[in-house]
């Protein structure tokens, strides 16, 4: 008895197009809402040299006299400033720009390193279990004693007493991308590691080693992607986290510098001037911080909901 | 210990035993630890600190013959050891005590890299269709790796005609190769299984309830394939399940397992036809036959044992109704009658059964 | 009139590649005392049948069409409230698993009172005294100890015959029993079902058996409906159709058996597969597995792959196939004609 080809196998566009994630997707108004704001926001920001009106790291660009100008619908307003100006003159709107750039950079990158470093010792703890397992673990649990705050205040201190405060804020973002990343591993590493206790007693993979296949080919090659949907999920968790973490680390002086700032030192820049009328120069980037971060938590609970193993069909 | 000696007084000899039996298992044991790491072993008692450990013994010194081309069928109920010694046999699991000889070599204390050619030779089949492929990787990827790995100087265009072939001897279109798991019934998952087990031509195959999952009218073609496949590639099976009914059509010996123990060894016939253990006797009385108008199976009082605190003596003189005193207290060895079938049973060696 | 009458039962599936239909035309009744079995493979609907029965199918699962009467009142457009006091109380059901049925947080003795106080009003110390009585009919050991104790601390023999237990509490009429000892060994099963039947024949208890094991539906009940693709292709009573089965796919699986077959010689298989339900074949959805869509003279019969059999009366037995249809029609004529 022969299965009988009707249909030649399907692409994968169009196993796509039939999954019951494009499916849900297409019913769900609020996920299609986020998902547009946030591509319409990364690609903004990440076009930010095209369309910003004014460069604001450029010094000469910057008038002194043109501070603190308020935004368009506002009496006193200069129409050159669309949102008006912070404290030192720069254009809010070219600014926010950069620095959503800049807080995006941050929170991919972040997230990138987390889940290096997470996904690879989740794994290995997973598979190979015993002192191994022990040893990550404990690793992860000190890690996780120490918050994102304290890291940033050790690491900072750290570079820069022995490389200069100048190095420190000319590496910022990367120091950013340091720190997060480091602090927050163990997310990625106790999900995955849950993962593969479960797909490690599979009968797919006694299969494999029965075959004679080896450890590391069995975790990377045949473990590793069965244990990728709870990744995807956490991911968009991760990286509000680590946006919203890199801004209260500048808005608190450690993070990044008011001449290179993310929202979170934009936020920090204009907080001194709420009392003296100028809300904008703080609540703006305030604003804008609160809908990216809206957006992706709001497409991460979507996500999570459509991957529950429930219903997830492969 | 006495166990111990009258095991070793009825196994067969070396040189009787390796012209023609492929596997060899001798006094297998294996414990799993229940107590957890060393902080949660200690514990307060009588005023002193004390290591608690506890253990499920899931075998219990086990000693089977398999021969060359038969098909030696495992049965027993759940908790009777029967899927742990197919995972100790393919090396998946390692004994406690104990010796695995595949061919006159001993193979449960190698490493890895010295088990790799047996790797060719010894194939396993597994339960659950839905969790034995891999759900990422296609059909052809799962059956092209193992012939990547054991043959490493063919070309790409052997490769797949091997596959092919693979393929088409288990009755599944090779066309549909570069479709998914998922995209399958149990039936023809198990086909593939099948497929990845005799694509790198083993001559043993350890077959682990194969057909449990399945319907019935699967299970019938499922078992037809492993029969031919039996024929046609002169096959050794070790065949487990808890089905009896499959066991009198497709194996040509048995052994019953209670608890972790051997209680029984015969030729299919001769099982079904004269079964002499308690343990079997009741076993083959439970099936529930299409004849029957009403169950009219053996009643065993009680409830079966945990394998963590194993009766002492055999361990089953709770649940027999013929355990005597001797029972509560001896391990019987298996011992064997004049038609070749090996009983552990006191009753049955002191004539009362 | 009969104690349960299922009528032209239509249960679908609104699921997003369109409507599945899951039972279609299904019939049936059961007296008081009586024991059906229902029987078939995975996928032809013995699941969704006993569910609706106490309208338990969740969405997208809805009941299309027919009726389900109990004692003369229709269960399928009565409310909630009105299921609730059937459920358990008149009609009460075993489901298949019995680590997944008992809570496992709760002990025994609670979750058997907390079913009692549900329907009756009697105080906790009547209910226990209950539990008690009800846990001694089903044999289990030392059973004052079983109320305080929790179900992870008891074997799956002894959950099933507490799952029975509080099956039985309040004396129903009818108990469904959904594959009530597929996960359970073979010694067990054996005691469980010989359990099942005494005490439905010492209750006067009626039973609805769904399993796919042949053996055991010939051991325990006096009538049997063999189900296919969500249509129930043959009823009537167990020992006749196990004898003497009419339609082919009944022949198949009794066949397919290996108790049926020589040893050493390859099992009688029914070629293919169930087809799924969002793909049936035209006409019969049997006939693309079935040796006999050919009449007697080698041409193949048009009414297999174009027409769905309607029920024929074979004797006691009801059959849906066009072979038998055909048989039978042959017979009468040839009779009509001495």
């Amino acid at each position: 008895m022969t299965t009988s080809t009707s249909t030649p196998a399907p692409s994968r566009w169009e196993r796509l197009r039939d999954s019951f994630l494009w499916y849900s997707f297409k019913r769900d108004r609020t996920a299609q809402l986020c998902l547009a704001v946030f591509i319409c926001l990364v690609v903004t920001a990440f076009s930010a040299p095209l369309l910003a009106p004014t460069d604001p790291y450029d010094l000469a660009q910057i008038d002194i006299l043109a501070s603190e100008l308020p935004p368009f619908w506002i009496d006193g307003a200069d129409p050159m400033y669309t949102l008006g100006t912070d404290a030192q003159g720069r254009d809010l709107l070219s600014i926010i720009l950069y620095g959503t750039r800049v807080s995006l950079l941050i929170g991919f990158g972040a997230v990138a390193l987390q889940a290096l470093l997470g996904v690879t010792f989740g794994l290995m703890a997973g598979y190979l279990g015993g002192r191994v397992d022990a040893f990550l673990m404990r690793l992860a649990d000190i890690q996780l004693s120490f918050s994102t705050l304290m890291v940033a205040i050790v690491v900072g201190a750290v570079v820069k007493a022995t490389l200069g405060s100048a190095f420190y804020s000319q590496y910022a973002v990367l120091m950013l991308i340091l720190i997060i990343g480091l602090a927050e591993w163990p997310q990625y590493a106790r999900t995955v590691r849950a993962s593969v206790l479960a797909e490690k007693n599979k009968e797919y993979v006694d299969a494999a080693r029965v075959m004679g296949l080896r450890s590391k080919r069995i975790m990377f090659r045949h473990v590793l992607p069965n244990t990728l949907s709870p990744i995807f999920v956490i991911s968009t968790v991760q990286i509000a986290n680590a946006i919203i973490s890199e801004a209260a680390l500048s808005f608190l002086g450690l993070g990044m510098p008011e001449t290179h700032p993310s929202l979170g030192s934009l936020i920090k820049a204009g907080f001194d001037y709420i009392q003296s009328g100028s809300w904008w120069i703080t609540l703006i980037p305030g604003a804008v911080l609160v809908v990216l971060v809206l957006s992706i938590n709001l497409l991460g609970d979507w996500l999570r909901d459509v991957m529950n193993p429930r219903l997830y069909k492969g | 210990m006495n166990a111990q000696a009258e095991t070793i007084a009825t196994m067969p000899t070396q040189n009787e035993a390796s012209n023609d039996s492929l596997l060899q298992i001798r006094g297998l044991k294996k414990r799993f630890s229940l107590s957890g790491d060393f902080l949660e072993q200690l514990r307060f008692k009588g005023g002193k600190l004390i290591r608690h450990q506890e253990y499920v013994h899931a075998i219990n010194g086990v000693n089977l013959d398999i021969k060359r081309g038969e098909a030696l069928c495992v049965v027993g109920e759940s908790g009777c050891g029967k899927s742990t010694v197919a995972r100790t046999v393919m090396g998946l699991i390692s004994p406690s005590e104990g010796e695995i000889r595949y061919d006159g070599q001993r193979i449960d204390d190698l490493s890895s890299k010295q088990l790799l050619p047996y790797r060719k030779r010894m194939q396993m089949i597994f339960q659950n269709p839905y969790a034995s492929l891999n759900p990422r990787m296609t059909i052809q990827q799962t059956l092209e790796e193992p012939l990547r790995l054991h043959h490493p100087d063919w070309n790409r265009q052997q490769i797949l005609d091997k596959v092919e072939e693979v393929m088409r001897s288990v009755g599944i279109d090779p066309d549909w190769g570069k479709r998914f798991g998922h995209e399958f019934s149990g039936g023809q998952r198990q086909r593939i299984a099948i497929a990845r087990a005799l694509a790198v031509d083993p001559e043993f195959i350890v077959a682990d309830e194969p057909i449990s999952a399945l319907d019935v009218s699967i299970q019938a073609q499922v078992l037809n394939l492993l029969m031919d496949a039996q024929r046609d590639r002169n096959l050794t099976y070790l065949f487990i399940t808890h089905d009896l009914a499959v066991v009198e059509h497709f194996g040509t010996r048995v052994a019953v397992m209670y608890l972790g123990t051997v209680c029984e060894v015969a030729t299919t016939a001769t099982l079904f036809a004269k079964p002499r253990h308690p343990y079997t006797q009741a076993l083959l009385s439970a099936i529930p036959r299409l004849e029957d108008d009403r169950p009219q199976h053996i009643r065993l009082s009680g409830e079966v044992p945990t394998p963590v605190n194993l009766p002492s003596g055999c361990v089953f003189h709770g649940r027999c109704p013929h355990a005597n005193a001797r029972c509560k207290q001896e391990i019987p060895a298996l011992i064997t009658q004049d038609d070749g079938t090996r009983v552990a049973c006191h009753a049955v060696e002191e004539g009362r059964l | 009139m009969a104690l349960l009458e299922v009528s032209q039962l239509d249960v679908r599936f609104a699921l997003r590649q369109g409507e599945v239909r899951a039972l279609r035309d299904v019939n049936f009744t059961l007296e008081r005392g009586e024991r059906l079995g229902i029987v078939g493979e995975s996928g032809a609907g013995k699941s969704v049948a006993a569910f609706s029965l106490l309208n338990l199918i969740a969405k997208p699962g809805f009941i299309a069409g027919g009726s389900i009467t109990f004692e003369g009142k229709e269960l399928n457009s009565m409310s909630e409230r009105g299921l609730r006091k059937v459920r358990g109380n008149r009609i009460s059901m075993i489901f298949q698993d019995p680590m997944m049925t008992l809570n496992p947080v709760l002990s025994i003795g609670e979750q058997m009172v907390e079913c009692l106080k549900a329907h009756r009003r009697i105080s906790t110390k009547e209910a226990r005294a209950i539990a008690l009585d009800k846990l001694r009919q089903v044999q289990i050991p030392s059973p004052e100890k079983r109320l305080d104790q929790y179900p992870h601390e008891l074997s799956g023999g002894m959950r099933q015959r507490i799952i029975i237990a509080i099956a039985l509490l309040l004396d129903p009429d009818i108990i469904i029993a959904d594959e009530p000892t597929t996960a359970l060994d073979v010694t067990i099963q054996a005691e469980i079902m010989a359990l099942l039947l005494e005490l439905c024949e010492q209750h006067n208890v009626g039973l609805i058996l769904i399993t796919h094991d042949l053996g055991v539906v010939s051991q325990v009940t006096q009538r049997m409906l063999v189900m296919y693709a969500g249509r129930v292709i043959e009823q009537g009573p167990t020992r006749e159709i196990i004898n003497d089965p009419q339609h082919p796919y009944t022949q198949g699986l009794i066949n397919a058996l290996p108790q049926m077959a020589t040893p050493g010689e390859k099992l009688n298989q029914i070629r293919g597969s169930m087809p799924s339900l969002s793909n049936l074949p035209s006409g019969c959805a049997f006939h693309p597995r079935c040796d006999f869509i050919n009449r007697a003279d080698g041409l193949p019969r048009p009414a297999c792959t174009q027409q769905v059999p309607d029920f024929v009366e074979s004797g006691n037995c009801r059959v849906a196939c066009h072979m038998v249809a055909e048989m039978l029609e042959d017979r009468r004529l040839k009779e009509e004609s001495l």
